[in-house]
C-alpha cells in the first residue's frame, strides 16, 4: 500500500502536532489528520487566543490605573474588534507555524474526518477513513479524503465544551468558549457558569472590560481544583474587583428573551434567585471527543467518556492508542503533550514510564492569576500525610511592591516526615511563570533542604518560593 | 567496582542450580560472550555467558556446588583499570537486591490447593488485556528490581550512589542501603519509587544482609497493585533480560492481548502441573476416504443446488474420538484436585486458530451425534471462532481435544493438553506411504496421531486402549455410522 504510516495521528491539536514531531524524530513516518485546525483548541480557541485577549484587558488595566504610576493618560478607551483582531492573529501566527514545524518534520497532514477501521494486526497494518470535511479549508500541501493505513494508531482527538441539558450552547445568548472568544461588542452583564480555569479567565477578562459579570459555582468553593485558601483569597480579589460570584448554587433554569437571558439559580440554602444577563457563558467542563471513530466497533475499553490507557498510552487494543484529553484528565495541553511524547517513545521500544500525574502544574490566567502544582494541603492530610505548610505574601516582597502588585500568596506543603514537597499553590502577579520552579524540584526530588540552599535571584518575585520553603520550617526572614 | 556475576535463571520456573562447572579461573581475563561457567538444572547444562569486560577476580561459589538459588552472587569480575587483587566481595551479597524477581515465578505457579487447575476463559472479549493503572507501576517495580541481563551488579558498592535527595533521606529513614537498591530513573539514578520498592520488598536492609536475603519479598508493597493483573503467565526471563540478550532497534515490542496472555498462562499451567506422556499410532485411512466420498456424493441438496453437508476428514476424527472416549470409559475423565470427574457422554473440543491465537470450541456429545451434525456444527464454530463471537459455554469444558495440523504438511506432532481436559490428539497429515501387507509392499494413505495423555488420569495402557479404539474407528469407518 503507498499510504503506510508507521504512526499515525488522529488530531493536530498540542498533543497531536507535538507527538507527530516527536515520531518523525525517532524516525517513524509519520502523518497527522485533522477536520479544522492545526493546534487544535488550545492554539486556536483556548489557551492562546485567550492569553491575548486578557493581555488586552491587563493592559487596559493599567492604563485605568496609570495615575498609581505617576503616569497620566489622557483618554482611556478600547476597540473591540480591535482586540479580538489581535487575539485571532496571534492565533493565525501559531498556527501557522503549526505547519511550518509539521512540514519541516516531513510529518504529512491529511484533512478530514477520520474514523478508524481497524488496528493492526500481526503484519497487516490498521485502517483509517478519511472523510472530507466541511468545518474548514485544508492547510496547503495537506493530503484529502481517502484510506490511509498505519502500523500505529494514536487517538489525540481533544474536548469540547460539555453541556448541560437545558442550558445547551446557541451561540447567541448562550456562549461557550467559542462565542466568548470573538464578542461582537462587549456585553454589559455576564453570566458565567463554572469557576474553573476558563470560566474564572473569562470573568476576569469581562469584568476588566466594563462587564458586570456574576460567576455561577455548584461546588463551595471556586477553582475547585485549587487549595482552598489560594481560592479564597482570589475569591476576595474577584469580589474586590466587583466580580460576583455565588458558590453552592446551580442554574436549574434558563430562560431566554430577546437580548438577554434570565437564569433561576438554587442556593445551597435551597433559596432560588433570578439574575438576568445579556449572555451566559457555560464554562463546566469539557467531554473528550471520543465518538464517531469507531472505537466501540474495535472493542476499545471505554470508563465515563476515557479512553482506559496504561498510563504509556496504549489502549485495550494492540496497535491503538489515546493520549491527551480522550485518555482522561487533567485536561490541559501540556499534559496532552507529554503522554504523547511518552507514547511514541514507548511504541519506539524506549525506556519509558508513566507520567507522573501528581506533578503537572495547573495556571489560570486570570487578575490574580493562580498557578499550582502537586497535592493541596486538605488533599495531603486526607492522603495521610502529615505536613509543614510554608507561606509567603506578595506583601513582604521588594519586587512586588516595586510592581504594585502587594496582593498574592505562595504557599507550600511538604511532609514533615521525609521533607518531600507534596505541593505548591501561588496567587498574585506573575505566578504562572514561577510555578516551573517548583515542578523541577518536585521532579528531581528534591527535599526542602535543597531548596533552601538554592540561590534565588534579588529582587525577583521568585525570592517569595524561597521564603515560603523558609516558613514550613520556622526560618523565614521577611515575613 | 567490581562487576557482579549472579547465579542465572536458566529456565521461567527455576529457582535453583548447580554450579557444575567454572571454565575461567581466578585472574583469567573475561571478554563479553566468554563462556565462564556450567550450570546445570533438573533438565539441562547450560552456559553462563559474560557481558561485561575485565578480570575473572573471585570465584565465590566453588564448582560442584549443588542447589544455588538464581540471583545468588557467584563471582566477581574485577573492571577495567581496577585491581582484581582489591575485589571484595560486597558485605550484603551482591544478590540480595532482588529478590523479589527471583520469587515472583512461584508466587505466580502456586495455586492455592496444590495441583488445582482454575479454568478461564481464553477469549474474554477480545479486549481481556484491560490495562489497569496497576501494571505499568508493578512493571516498573519489577524492573526498577530486576536490574541488567545476567543480573549484573546494583549500584556498584563503595561507589558513589546517584540518589535523588529524597530517595536518600528516605533510604537513611528507613535504613536501607541505597547501595544496594538498583535505580529507575535517569541514568539509574535511584528515585524515591527505588526506595519505596525496595522497602516494600525487605530488601536491602543496611545490617541485615543475610536475613533480608533468607526473607525475600514475600509480602508484596501494600499499596501494590493485586499481581494477577501485570503477569498473567509465570514470569521467565524479566523484560529487561530479555531485552539485554538483543540489540536494541533489532525488535518490536508487541503488547499482548488478552488471548495471548491466557493461552500462555494456561498452557504454561498444563506442561506444568499435568504430567504429559505421548502415545502415536499411524492409522490407515483408504478405507475413510473412499466412505468419505461415498457419503459426500449421497447428500442431498438444498433448493440452492447446495448438498446439505460436506464431511471433512476431521469430522470423522471428531466422531472417532468421541466414540473412543465410551469405548473406553475410564479415560473420559478429567481431573479435578481430589478426584476424576467421569462423564457419560464424550465432550470434543476441536481446535481452531484463528488470527493471533486459537479456540477450541468443544463438540458435546460428538459420540451421539452424526457426522453430517458434527460437520455442520464444526463450520459454524470455526467461523465463529474467526469473527471471535464464540459463546464461553462454547469452549468451555471437554474432556479432550483434536489439534489437527495436517493441512500444513505437518506429519507428527504432540499437542499441549487444554485444561481442564485429559488428552490431547494430534493429528498429521494422511499421505501414502508403502508399507508391509501380506508380506508384500503395498501403497496405502496413512495418518499419525499422538496421543498426549494426563497421567494423572490415564496410566499408558489405558491411554494405549483408548488410542488403539480411535484406530480402529478411523480403519473401520462405517462403526461411525451406526
Amino acid at each position: 500500500m503507498a499510504d503506510t504510516y508507521d504512526v499515525l495521528i488522529i488530531g493536530a491539536g498540542p498533543g497531536g502536532y507535538v507527538t507527530a514531531i516527536r515520531a518523525a524524530q525517532l524516525g517513524f513516518r509519520t502523518a497527522v489528520i485533522d477536520r479544522e485546525h492545526l493546534g487544535g483548541i488550545c492554539l486556536n480557541w483556548g489557551c492562546i487566543p485567550t492569553k491575548a485577549l486578557l493581555r488586552s484587558a491587563e493592559i487596559y488595566h493599567y492604563m485605568q490605573h496609570a495615575s498609581d504610576y505617576g503616569l497620566s493618560v489622557e483618554k482611556v478607551g478600547f476597540d473591540t474588534a480591535a482586540i479580538v483582531k489581535r487575539s485571532r492573529g496571534v492565533s493565525g501566527r501559531l498556527n501557522g507555524g503549526v505547519g511550518m514545524l509539521l512540514k519541516k518534520n516531513k510529518v504529512d497532514v491529511i484533512w478530514g474526518e477520520a474514523a478508524i477501521d481497524s488496528a493492526a494486526k500481526g503484519n497487516q497494518p490498521g485502517q483509517v477513513t478519511v472523510k472530507e470535511t466541511k468545518r474548514a479549508e485544508a492547510p496547503k500541501g495537506a493530503k484529502g479524503a481517502g484510506t490511509y493505513s498505519a502500523r500505529h494508531i494514536i487517538v489525540a482527538t481533544g474536548a469540547r465544551p460539555r453541556a448541560i441539558p437545558g442550558i445547551e450552547p446557541d451561540k447567541r445568548q448562550i456562549w461557550t468558549y467559542y462565542e466568548a472568544m470573538v464578542p461582537e461588542a462587549m456585553p454589559k452583564s455576564l453570566l458565567v457558569m463554572g469557576s474553573g480555569a476558563i470560566g474564572i479567565e473569562f470573568a476576569s477578562f469581562y469584568r476588566t472590560m466594563g462587564a458586570e459579570v456574576t460567576v455561577v459555582e455548584l461546588l463551595p468553593q471556586i477553582l475547585p481544583v485549587e487549595d482552598a485558601e489560594i481560592a479564597a483569597l482570589a475569591r476576595k480579589r474577584f469580589e474586590k474587583q466587583g466580580i460576583k460570584i455565588l458558590t453552592g448554587a446551580k442554574v436549574t433554569k434558563v430562560e431566554k428573551a430577546a437580548d438577554s437571558v434570565t437564569a433561576t439559580i438554587e442556593g445551597s440554602d435551597g433559596k432560588s434567585q433570578q439574575i438576568t444577563a445579556e449572555k451566559l457563558i457555560s464554562a463546566v467542563g469539557v467531554v473528550g471527543n471520543i465518538e464517531n471513530l469507531g472505537l466501540e466497533a474495535l472493542g476499545v475499553t471505554i470508563d465515563r467518556g476515557v479512553v482506559v490507557t496504561d498510563g504509556l498510552g496504549r489502549t485495550n487494543v494492540p496497535g491503538l492508542y489515546a493520549i491527551g484529553d480522550v485518555a482522561g484528565p487533567p485536561m490541559l495541553a501540556h499534559k496532552a503533550e507529554h503522554e504523547g511524547v511518552i507514547c511514541v517513545e514507548t511504541i519506539k521500544g524506549l525506556h519509558t514510564h508513566p507520567m507522573d500525574k501528581g506533578k503537572i502544574p495547573g495556571c489560570t490566567y486570570c487578575q490574580p492569576q493562580i498557578a499550582s502544582v502537586g497535592l493541596t494541603e486538605a488533599k495531603a492530610k486526607e492522603q495521610g500525610f502529615s505536613v509543614k505548610v510554608g507561606r509567603f505574601p506578595f506583601a513582604g516582597n521588594g519586587k512586588a511592591i516595586a510592581l504594585g502588585e502587594p496582593d498574592g500568596l505562595i504557599k507550600t506543603v511538604f511532609d514533615a516526615k521525609t521533607g518531600q514537597l507534596l505541593g505548591a499553590h501561588m496567587v498574585g502577579a506573575e505566578v504562572t511563570e514561577l510555578i516551573q520552579g517548583y515542578v523541577v524540584a518536585m521532579t528531581l526530588e528534591t527535599t526542602e533542604e535543597e531548596l533552601m540552599h538554592t540561590v534565588f535571584p534579588h529582587p525577583t518575585l521568585s525570592e517569595m518560593m524561597h521564603e515560603s520553603v523558609l516558613d514550613a520550617y520556622g526560618k523565614v526572614i521577611h515575613s | 567496582m567490581p562487576i557482579n556475576v549472579l547465579m542465572p535463571a536458566l529456565s521461567p520456573t527455576m529457582e535453583k542450580g548447580n554450579l557444575a562447572k567454572w571454565l575461567k579461573k581466578e585472574g583469567d581475563p573475561i571478554k563479553s560472550g566468554d563462556v565462564l561457567a556450567e550450570i546445570e538444572t533438573d533438565k539441562a547444562t547450560m552456559e553462563v555467558e559474560a557481558i561485561d569486560e575485565g578480570v575473572l577476580a573471585k570465584i565465590l561459589v566453588p564448582e560442584g556446588t549443588a542447589d544455588v538459588p538464581v540471583n545468588d552472587l557467584i563471582a566477581l569480575i574485577a573492571a577495567e583499570g581496577e585491581d582484581p587483587g582489591s575485589v571484595q566481595a560486597p558485605a550484603g551479597g551482591g544478590g540480595d537486591a532482588k529478590p523479589a524477581a527471583a520469587a515472583s515465578p512461584a508466587d505466580q505457579n502456586t495455586t492455592p490447593g496444590g495441583g488445582h487447575m482454575s479454568y478461564e476463559r481464553v477469549n474474554e472479549a477480545p479486549g481481556g488485556a484491560t490495562p489497569t493503572q496497576g501494571a505499568p507501576a508493578k512493571a516498573e517495580s519489577a524492573k526498577a528490581e530486576s536490574g541488567k541481563p545476567n543480573g549484573a551488579a546494583p549500584a556498584e558498592s563503595g561507589g558513589r550512589v546517584f540518589a535523588s535527595p529524597l530517595a536518600r533521606r528516605i533510604a537513611r529513614q528507613d535504613g536501607i542501603d541505597l547501595s544496594a537498591v538498583r535505580g529507575s530513573g535517569p541514568h539509574g539514578r535511584v528515585i524515591e519509587r527505588d526506595v519505596r520498592a525496595a522497602i516494600a520488598g525487605g530488601t536491602a536492609k543496611a545490617g541485615a544482609p543475610k536475613a533480608a536475603a533468607a526473607a525475600p519479598a514475600a509480602a508484596p508493597a501494600p499499596a501494590a497493585p493485586p499481581q494477577k493483573a501485570a503477569a498473567s503467565a509465570p514470569a521467565g526471563l524479566s523484560l529487561d533480560q530479555v531485552r539485554g540478550f538483543f540489540q536494541k532497534g533489532a525488535y518490536e515490542e508487541v503488547p499482548l492481548d488478552g488471548m495471548r496472555k491466557t493461552i500462555a498462562k494456561r498452557l504454561t499451567e498444563a506442561m506444568q502441573v499435568a504430567p504429559h506422556f505421548y502415545l502415536t499410532v499411524d492409522c490407515e485411512i483408504d478405507a475413510l476416504m473412499k466412505l468419505r466420498e461415498q457419503l459426500n456424493g449421497s447428500a442431498g441438496k438444498d433448493k440452492d443446488g447446495k448438498p446439505n453437508f460436506k464431511l471433512s476428514v476431521n469430522d470423522f476424527i471428531i466422531k472417532a474420538m468421541g466414540l473412543a472416549l465410551i469405548r473406553v470409559p475410564a479415560a473420559n475423565a478429567v481431573w479435578a484436585e481430589d478426584r476424576v470427574l467421569r462423564f457419560k457422554n464424550a465432550e470434543v473440543g476441536v481446535a481452531v486458530a484463528i488470527d493471533g491465537g486459537l479456540f477450541t470450541p468443544v463438540i458435546r456429545r460428538a459420540d451421539e451425534k452424526t457426522l453430517s451434525t458434527i460437520s455442520n456444527e464444526m463450520k459454524d464454530f470455526a467461523g465463529r471462532a474467526r469473527a471471535k463471537k464464540l459463546k464461553p459455554e462454547e469452549y468451555q469444558g471437554g474432556v479432550t481435544s483434536v489439534s489437527n495440523l495436517g493441512m500444513f504438511g505437518i506429519k507428527h506432532f504432540t499437542a499441549v493438553i487444554n485444561p481442564p481436559q485429559s488428552t490431547i490428539l494430534a493429528v498429521g497429515a494422511g499421505e501414502k506411504r508403502v508399507v508391509v501387507k501380506d508380506n508384500a509392499p503395498a501403497v496405502v494413505q496413512m495418518m499419525t496421531a499422538t496421543l498426549s495423555c494426563d497421567h494423572r488420569v490415564l496410566d499408558g495402557a489405558l491411554g494405549a486402549e483408548l488410542i488403539a479404539a480411535f484406530k480402529s474407528l478411523i480403519e473401520n469407518p462405517m462403526g461411525m455410522l451406526v
